[in-house]
């Protein structure tokens, strides 16, 4: 009986949080569901239902919503990709057992505790595209110490421009993965290694053969958080570009529809649009990661 | 010992990456610290001849009013986050009622949420409550949205503390509310280092909610950074001080506390 009421009083404590939860994350999806299937423009609520009319509109008609796919691939192949090998590599250096690796280490690792709009300041400076005389940022300094054929015109690009907003992202979260990867090869066995060292394998067979299947894992978590970062992309994208149209994404189109020409019609669905790519990278990786948890 | 070549070795490309970490740092102190007379785009990426403060003075004019509303609203989300995250852990792990362990990442959910997919109910919510354009707003929902990681944090503390031991404390007769305040909250006294931190440096950095949520007088420091740079109005110099002022307090967090502040990153992949 005791047991009973103390269950009772925990879910009791609780339920101020799940409550909290329940309407901030649940219902207002909900809602903004409910906003996606109407018409509603302007300041005054308007909920006449028009079906899935908004989403077909932004999925085969509407050329702003084809750039912001396109973007977010160009975006989100070379972030995930770049922080993915350089957060292995720094991981692999890091674990060396360098004399300094705790200063290597907070080094790779401090881009995390700074803002995104600090980041896209600093970057937007770093990356103008200025040629001639009013030459100036990395571009300058290319030109400086003699590597001039590596100037370029980073967001201003045609096309490609978006590839360019990786490297600020790239920058800022590589020390993320760099942090997985690290727990991941210090929870690998040494005897593994010397194992295979005895057996007479190059320290790349150890790597290519042992280190990196038993790495997989962590590839797999890091992929799926980095991914769902990217989709949700918005300060970093403000903070270099500000709302351009060529390097525009979901989010800052969201942000425009909803609060600048009040579609919120075309707004929600737009996010409904972003939680669903969130969603099926999110929801099995929760299932994956619980699961686990369970069997421990 | 072992590899003692390769470590050697490991040098050249471990200083070549630290460059691309080092370059935005570098570029962002030197420039901070320049005067305006040293603004020259040819020198840009050479020392400063004299360290000047005036650009920090000027953006320090501009800036604070909004560093002092993140700091008003970030220091208590922060405290009250791990409050509400240290007593949603202990429940959530140590006396699991039905359902719990499917509520459970039901809450989890939440924090990989796109908040674009919330936003406009928000707005509205939070109207409807007198709670839009202001500082206390900002504070709730920071909060509220932060209940996911500051619970997850503290349940897998929580976690890890043996099963035996508040057997042992319910034997003498602790009830759940004693061996809470006795037991775990002097055991979780790292969690919340951890967690105050995180929540501190999210609220801090958050650009989002606060542009969406408040009105120009109580801007937080992201929001006011982003509308002063890219302007013609003020010099870069005085930008790169502005930047560097808004990521301090954050950096001296990191710096003095960054192992609590790696493990609160770390808890968020959920196998920390």
């Amino acid at each position: 009986m005791r047991f009973k009421k103390e269950k009772w009083l925990s879910f009791l404590v609780v339920s101020p949080s799940i409550l909290a939860v329940g309407i901030f994350v649940y219902v207002f999806i909900a809602w903004t569901v409910r906003v996606s299937f109407t018409d509603w423009k302007g300041m005054i609520p308007d909920y006449t239902f028009i079906g899935f009319k908004n989403y077909i509109n932004l999925l085969t008609s509407d050329p702003r919503f084809m750039v912001d796919i396109r973007n977010t691939v160009l975006f989100t192949v070379p972030f995930v990709l770049g922080s993915l090998v350089l957060g292995l590599l720094s991981a692999l250096l890091v674990d060396q057992e360098l004399k300094g690796e705790g200063f290597f280490r907070s080094l790779f690792l401090f881009p995390l505790a700074i803002s995104y709009i600090v980041t896209g300041v600093v970057w937007r400076w770093l990356m103008n595209p200025a040629t001639g005389t009013r030459m100036t940022g990395l571009n300058l300094l290319f030109d400086q110490i003699g590597l001039g054929f590596l100037n370029s015109s980073y967001t201003a690009t045609p096309t490609y421009g978006m590839v360019y907003i990786a490297i600020p992202a790239v920058w800022q979260l590589s020390g993320y993965c760099m942090a997985l990867y690290l727990a991941g090869l210090r929870a690998i066995p040494d005897e593994l290694k010397e194992a295979a060292r005895v057996d007479g394998a190059t320290e790349f067979q150890i790597f290519r053969h042992i280190i990196f299947p038993l790495l997989r894992p962590v590839t797999f978590s890091a992929m799926i958080i980095l991914g769902h970062m990217s989709l949700k992309a918005f300060d970093l994208i403000i903070a270099v570009a500000g709302k351009q149209y060529p390097l525009d994404m979901p989010s800052i189109y969201m942000w425009n529809a909803t609060f600048d020409a009040h579609l919120y019609g075309t707004g929600a669905a737009i996010s409904i649009l972003m939680l669903i790519g969130v969603a099926v990278l999110i929801i099995p990786y929760l299932h994956y990661s619980l699961r686990e948890e369970g069997r421990q | 010992m072992k590899n003692f070549k390769l470590a050697y070795l490991s040098y050249i490309p471990i200083i070549i990456l630290s460059l691309f970490y080092l370059i935005p740092m570098y570029m962002m102190l030197i420039t901070s610290f320049k005067g305006l007379d040293e603004v020259s785009i040819k020198t840009m990426w050479a020392l400063p001849k004299t360290l000047s403060f005036e650009n920090f003075r000027i953006a320090y004019a501009e800036l604070s009013p909004y560093l002092w509303n993140s700091l008003r609203m970030v220091i208590p989300a922060a405290i009250i986050s791990s409050i509400i995250g240290s007593i949603n852990g202990y429940f959530l792990a140590k006396w699991k009622f039905p359902g719990a362990d499917f509520i459970f990442p039901l809450i989890l959910f939440g924090m990989f949420l796109p908040y674009q997919s919330i936003l406009i109910p928000l707005v509205d919510f939070m109207h409807k409550i007198n709670l839009y354009g202001g500082i206390p707003g900002l504070m709730m929902v920071h909060i509220i949205y932060g209940i996911p990681i500051t619970t997850l944090t503290f349940r897998n503390y929580a976690a890890s503390i043996p099963d035996e031991l508040l057997e042992a404390g319910k034997l003498d007769g602790a009830g759940m509310f004693r061996l809470f305040y006795y037991l775990y909250l002097p055991f979780s006294v790292s969690a919340f280092v951890v967690v105050l931190i995180w929540q501190f440096t999210q609220a801090w950095n958050d650009f989002l909610f606060s542009v969406v949520l408040t009105n120009s007088a109580n801007w937080t420091v992201t929001v006011a950074l982003n509308n002063m740079a890219g302007g013609q109005i003020i010099a870069w110099n005085v930008q790169m001080a502005a930047s560097l002022l808004a990521a301090l307090p954050t950096l001296l967090v990191y710096i003095f506390l960054g192992r609590y502040f790696i493990r609160g990153m770390m808890a968020g992949a959920l196998k920390g």
